[in-house]
């Protein structure tokens, strides 16, 4: 990165989109070689991002990347762009988190300086000094609560911000004052020292929702779909799904997903429509046949005419429906908002209460009174109250994130935190959604033949080939030395091996068995009897374990699915499960409304488009990290690795981080309790306001620290 | 108390420069990526050359 590059005359920059990246080593890997290129100036990896920008000649093309990344292990996508501005949340409260920092540190400074007795001519001096870092720091660095107070108050709201800023305002304009007529007291280390905390707490929140965003952005951006559109003149040609136009011919192999609806117009395969409606039993289709997008092709390759492409899809409409469903999940007024208005008034009406009462009962006059009435709302500013929930989820969605379950939003967890209900999708939330080899087949199958599969299965991107791969792969077996491998697309794969004495070439094959029964494929390997390999969809690993959990901690659960009663029967009674079968996305979404009518709190698991609208209208949604990205943008939480335990753990962490909320409202209102007698008596000064304060800041997030283990 | 007059400024100056190097910082695109920034002082720039 050091060697300046030449001057070269065009220069672009692609950004990749790597998931695969984790550690040091990989961003070495990747960035050692992208440079090593030819054509290639720079390449800078983003870790957290999980993104790659490359700086190469005009020369190199982004699929030149991609392989050149695919070749030393990390498989790549480019970056779609999206239309708005990346959402960083935390980056707009950097600075004003600075500036209250540096300025809390020098005003303190001279206050501390007050308190041991400076005073006269010294006093007012550094009274003045606090004045000219405390005013311009208060400006710049509240100006996130101003404008977040004052489009609460233009729409006839109130959040916690009102009193923040009502409180500030207050303290900074009678510091100035006492400052110009040479008083004793001024509040500006205080009211800097409020902010400090403040936006530390607001910071931490907003860190937290961008690091978990980064996450399911990365698994997001790079599932771009496209297709190989075929010209009138045989020519084909890689166009992204937002390029396609309907009238447009593409070709789909073996193992893609189509990308836009249209109808066949040569070849014949099966679908897997899973994904879009739950049915796991492939469908078979041929030319004329209406093909929908999100379907994957499961055995040959297809012509398909494109119908609608983009809005016009079957994916569009569901995602219509989609947004309908989303905005009873909008209403939901998150905890601390709901205190806030409990709160804002009853300070409001103390601080008032307390400026009446002195003015009419004691021998205070106007300015000692306000003095009183200013002390009372800077004790009473929520700054352990602010740091309660942000904190608390800041440290609970750390904890989870290292188990791989990933916070889309904080709100999400007050709203797990609640559900008594759990509604499970069958295919791919459930059971794994991909085939799976059957074990006790692959237990029976001879080294040899094993070896011979893996070697076969290695060449071919079909999926029951991958799957196979992934399974012989994890035993241990080791690929057998194959040559001459050729793949007949829809009927098998076929190769010659020559086995470990080497005297004899056998051809060997790995195809479709004759009648297909179900999903299942033959090796055949020439002179012995062929092994028939089925393949079905597994329930995921601690399945049942899991529903266990769940029913301990008081949720009920069943099964809603869009697949075939009996496929749906299997399943329920493997788990041992109430099940509704054949639903399509309007009937989940209606079962999710009445048993919210009955009162429950539900919470959606489900990975497939058709689940889309069921996860965005339940009170809480979980989805897989291998959903759709329809479900993984519509989920709250978004779960890796197949196991199912991060189900009842989720819902554990999320209670714990409400008891601790709870806890850390009760100190800091507790705090007031005390606190707020004090001011109200005349009796709190600067000094006083600024260790209790931090005192009680520092108690609520130590409270909230005990969180880290929360996801065990 | 002259020494204040000159305690104070230094104290602040030494203040302001510590946030115009944030600032610096933070438009420089030093917080773009945290994770990666902590995983780069591992990376062997050396490779094999050592012994």
């Amino acid at each position: 990165m050091s060697a300046a590059p030449q001057p070269v005359p065009e220069q672009e920059r692609t950004v990749l989109v790597v998931p695969g990246m984790h550690c040091a080593g990989c961003m070495a890997k990747v960035e050692r070689g992208l440079a090593g290129l030819p054509g290639v100036s720079a390449a800078r990896v983003n870790l957290t991002a999980r993104q790659v920008a490359v700086t190469h000649d005009a020369a190199v093309t982004t699929p030149m990347l991609v392989d050149a990344l695919a070749g030393i292990g990390f498989p790549a996508q480019p970056r779609v762009e999206e239309p708005g501005p990346p959402p960083s949340a935390v980056k707009p409260l950097l600075a004003p988190l600075g500036v209250a920092g540096f300025a809390a540190m020098n005003v303190m400074l001279l206050s501390v300086s007050i308190w041991s007795g400076a005073d006269g001519a010294t006093r007012e001096l550094f009274h003045w000094l606090s004045a000219a870092i405390g005013v311009p720091a208060i400006a710049y660095a509240g100006r996130v609560f101003f404008a977040s107070a004052w489009s609460a108050l233009r729409h006839g709201r109130t959040n916690m911000d009102v009193p923040i800023s009502i409180g500030v305002t207050l303290a900074t304009g009678l510091s100035l004052y006492e400052t110009m007529t040479g008083g004793a007291t001024a509040w500006f280390d205080g009211t800097l020292m409020l902010l400090l905390f403040l936006l530390a707490g607001r910071a931490l929140d907003a860190a937290m929702r961008d690091k978990a965003r980064a996450g399911v952005d990365a698994l997001l951006r790079q599932a771009a779909p496209g297709a190989l559109v075929v010209g009138r003149d045989g020519s084909v040609e890689w166009l992204a799904a937002p390029q396609l136009v309907a009238g447009m011919v593409m070709r789909v192999a073996a193992g893609e997903r189509l990308a836009a609806d249209g109808e066949v117009v040569g070849g014949q395969t099966r679908l897997d429509n899973s994904l879009l409606t739950g049915e796991s039993a492939p469908v078979a289709v041929a030319v004329g046949s209406a093909v929908h997008a999100g379907t994957l092709n499961l055995d040959g390759a297809i012509d398909v005419r494109v119908t609608a492409a983009g809005q016009g899809t079957t994916l569009a409409e569901i995602a219509k429906l989609m947004d309908a469903s989303g905005q009873a999940r909008s209403k939901y007024v998150r905890i601390a908002d709901r205190a806030s208005r409990l709160y804002a008034p009853a300070v409001h009406t103390l601080a008032a209460l307390s400026f009446a009462g002195w003015m009419l009962v004691g021998p205070a006059g106007l300015h000692q009174s306000l003095v009183i009435a200013i002390a009372v709302l800077i004790i009473t500013c929520p700054c352990a109250l602010g740091l309660a929930v942000p904190v608390a989820q800041v440290v609970a969605c750390g904890a989870l994130m290292k188990r791989g379950i990933m916070v889309k939003d904080g709100s999400a967890l007050e709203r797990l935190a609640g559900v008594d209900r759990v509604l499970l999708d069958k295919t791919g939330t459930l059971t794994m959604g991909r085939p799976v080899p059957d074990p006790a087949v692959l237990d029976a199958l001879p080294a040899e033949a094993a070896s011979v599969a893996l070697a076969l299965a290695s060449h071919s991107r079909h999926p029951l080939s991958r799957a196979l791969v992934e399974a012989l792969a994890a035993r241990g077996v080791a690929a057998a030395e194959v040559t001459e491998v050729a793949e007949e697309p829809g009927r098998g794969i076929g190769a010659t091996w020559t086995d470990t004495a080497g005297h004899h070439a056998t051809p060997v094959a790995l195809h479709r068995p004759g009648e297909a029964a179900g999903m299942a494929c033959a090796l055949d390997i020439a002179g012995r009897p062929v092994w028939l390999i089925p393949f079905a969809d597994r329930l995921r690993p601690a399945t049942n374990s899991a529903l266990a959990e769940l029913a301990a901690l008081g949720v009920e659960a069943s099964i809603i699915s869009g697949d075939n009663v009996a496929a749906v029967a299997d399943v329920a009674r493997a788990t041992r499960l109430t099940a509704e079968a054949a639903a399509d996305p309007l009937a989940k979404c209606d079962a999710i409304a009445r048993l919210q009518g009955a009162g429950r709190k539900v919470l959606m698991a489900g990975d497939g488009l058709n689940d889309g609208p069921a996860l965005a209208a339940a009170d809480a949604s979980i989805a897989p990290g291998t959903a759709s990205d329809v479900g993984r943008q519509a989920a709250d939480l978004v779960f890796l690795g197949d196991s199912l335990d991060a189900l009842p753990r989720a819902v554990r962490a999320a209670r714990r981080t409400m008891a601790v909320v709870r806890q850390n409202f009760a100190l800091a209102i507790g705090y007031n309790v005390l606190a707020v007698p004090l001011a109200m008596a005349g009796l709190v000064t600067p000094l006083i306001a600024a260790a209790a304060m931090s005192l009680s800041s520092l108690i609520v997030i130590a409270n909230s620290l005990r969180l880290v283990g929360a996801a065990r | 108390m002259t020494s204040l007059a000159l305690l104070i400024p230094i104290a602040l100056g030494m203040g302001l420069f510590g946030l115009a190097v944030f600032f610096w910082a933070l438009h420089s695109g030093q917080f773009e990526d945290m994770d990666g920034a902590a995983a780069r002082i591992l990376i062997d720039e050396e490779g094999d050359k050592l012994p």
